[in-house]
């Protein structure tokens, strides 16, 4: 199964949600569509489902156009972020709903129900109605109805977002077990850079109805193309300065560093360092670091890990450490970064080395 | 502080108090009731209920009103559910003024419309049927049908349907199958107060009528003026009359708060 938007745009009212998009989903596996809150995620996933129509450009599933087709012709599923179920039918019912408006045999029906209820950890609950279960029940359930189908598009749209943290996170790592369907195309929507990773497959960011980049989810992570992606795909947000070269030598503020490796072709001007939270860290993790001594302002602790937002001189940065790091709030600590680690970008947003360009 | 319990009771019993009045007069003669005061009837007589169950006169007027409330709810409905999920789905232009119009329906005094819908069902020769008066009670009963649907199904995620048409419903099939099952509480709701109104709307259910669907409470108050003072008679009437309101609002007692509020609760 191919899927493509092709010159897609979207303007609603002097809004536009969507602007010119081209992009050919990767055939099977996971797609994610990473990106905030209202950048144009929900509106390409209405857009291949066909519940709106694209001001302009194609739609086209398996080199046929199905822009004007409607969502019950074009054998896709969907999942919501909220948990929709039919409330009056059993969960047997609404799983095998899609199967009966198809007309399918009532054996074959219920052969293909108990396979998914089964893979979805359903069986228990077949004859119960969907507000008596559990949120993550529920979203299992609207799960089983999008796979018992068995068609060619899954469309996700933050399915795990209003789950709390235990299911969101067992749930995560059944779906690409259950979702592992022969030439089905996975779309998955969601706001979270770790959602993405742990996902594997293809990422699309977008950005302000833009996709910025896309390909391969770990390369663009290790390569973000320009400086909007680099900050879509990092959580905390990335640090990024404005530095200039000068010869050999990096400079930002006080600080100066020497350049390493395919910087050595750029002329000397003004560049945006980016660099990534989880490089800041408070231990040497090279031998050659660069040193940040800073206030610290802020600090989160989760199980796993310790941030730190500090200050230096006018500028803030975020560190974010594997293992438990006590700061205490208004003292100064070192921090070391991995020149090694940073990102260049030229001050337009793009990224210096033009090989790394297409994703 | 144990008085505190006595001011509910006390007003129950202010409230009850016209109801068993007419109850007790229900069972009583006309002489007895003319007679004096008495709590209870001295004399049980079941005449006046026998009177109203077997004269064509009088059970005409329950049947008369209950076809058209009936042929009422159901025109209200089929009309409102609709336009109840335009309003909730769609966004058109001036659908928020429509939709406020809709309402503003219902601010005039229904005597203003006496007038017009006699002139108006007396030209077409809809003058004295069942379907006149039904379709003039639709005048205030529909925008409130449409309101309180409306309020029902905004409460459903658009989601749902978005997940219908995905799994294959057809629209019409969705509707009837997926989104009908979703509000009934709401069509409930609505079905009752459209009920309720063209139950107890009393002016223009008799200037619309003569004989052949001339309503109960034309009868009653007719009755009262032709054949002298038949008060026990009217009692029993009464006591008929609002027995299929109670027997309605026991169907939709956990919605009915909903429906006060439009259905946006």
């Amino acid at each position: 199964m191919s899927l493509e938007l092709k010159n897609v745009t979207k303007v609603v009212g002097v809004e536009t949600h969507i602007y010119q998009t081209t992009i050919k989903f990767k055939p099977s596996g996971f797609n994610v569509l990473l990106g905030a809150t209202n950048a144009g995620k929900s509106t390409l996933i209405k857009l291949l489902a066909g519940f709106e129509k694209p001001t302009s450009g194609q739609v086209i599933f398996d080199g046929n156009d199905v822009t004007g087709i409607n969502p019950q012709k074009r054998n896709i599923s969907l999942v919501h972020q909220f948990f929709i179920n039919y409330p009056h039918m059993t969960v047997y019912d609404n799983i095998a709903s899609p199967l009966r408006v198809a007309r399918i045999a009532q054996s074959e029906i219920h052969k293909r129900v108990h396979e998914t209820a089964e893979l979805l950890q359903l069986e228990k609950f077949l004859e119960r109605r969907p507000p008596e279960l559990s949120g993550g029940q529920q979203q299992r359930t609207a799960l089983a109805r999008a796979i018992v189908k068995q068609s060619k598009v899954i469309l996700l749209d933050e399915p795990l977002a209003n789950l709390d943290y235990k299911l969101r996170e067992e749930l995560r790592e059944q779906l690409p077990n259950i979702l592992e369907q022969r030439g089905t195309v996975v779309i998955y929507a969601t706001t979270e850079p770790t959602e993405a990773l742990l996902l594997g497959g293809s990422t699309a960011l977008l950005h302000e109805g833009r996709v910025v980049q896309f390909g391969p989810t770990s390369k663009i992570y290790h390569a973000p193309n320009n400086l909007i992606a680099s900050r879509v795909f990092s959580d905390p947000p990335i640090n990024f300065a404005l530095v200039s070269k000068c010869g050999d030598y990096i400079q930002l503020d006080d600080l100066v560093w020497p350049i390493t490796g395919s910087l050595n072709s750029l002329k000397d001007d003004r560049y945006i360092v980016a660099i990534r939270p989880h490089h800041i860290t408070p231990n040497r993790m090279a031998e050659f670091c660069v040193s940040l001594k800073g206030k610290v302002q802020i600090t989160e602790l989760s199980g796993s890990e310790s941030i730190a937002h500090f200050t230096l001189g006018d500028r803030s940065w975020v560190s974010q450490a594997p293992g438990i790091h006590q700061y205490s709030v208004g003292e100064e600590y070192e921090f070391f970064f991995d020149p090694e680690q940073c990102f260049y970008f030229h001050e337009s947003g793009s990224h210096v080395i033009e090989e790394v360009a297409d994703g | 502080m144990k008085y505190r319990r006595l001011i509910p009771i006390i007003y129950i019993l202010f409230l009850m108090l016209p109801i068993y009045w007419l109850l007790a007069m229900s069972f009583k003669t006309t002489n007895e009731i003319l007679g004096g005061f008495s709590l209870f009837p001295q004399r049980w007589t079941f005449e006046n209920y026998y009177t109203i169950l077997t004269d064509p006169t009088w059970y005409w007027g329950y049947i008369n009103s209950i076809l058209y409330v009936s042929l009422n709810a159901s025109i209200s409905l089929i009309v409102a559910l609709p336009a109840a999920y335009a309003f909730s789905r769609y966004r058109f232009l001036g659908d928020k003024h429509l939709f406020f119009w809709l309402l503003t329906n219902r601010m005039a005094p229904v005597a203003v419309f006496a007038l017009p819908f006699f002139q108006l069902y007396s030209a077409v020769g809809l003058f004295d049927t069942h379907l006149a008066v039904a379709l003039a009670h639709c005048l205030f009963n529909i925008p409130l049908a449409v309101w309180i649907l409306e309020g029902f199904m905004s409460s459903v995620p658009k989601e749902l349907d978005e997940t219908a048409y995905v799994d294959g419903y057809s629209f019409p099939k969705f509707f009837v199958m997926i989104f009908f099952p979703a509000i009934k509480s709401g069509i409930g709701v609505a079905a009752f107060f459209c009920f309720m109104f063209s139950w107890v709307e009393l002016l223009l259910a008799k200037t619309l009528t003569a004989v052949e669907a001339k309503p109960i409470a034309a009868t009653m108050t007719r009755t009262a003026s032709s054949a002298g003072y038949e008060l026990g008679l009217l009692a029993a009437a009464g006591i008929l009359t609002i027995i299929p309101g109670a027997i309605v609002i026991y169907f939709v007692r956990n919605y009915i708060a909903k429906g006060f509020a439009l259905g946006r609760v």
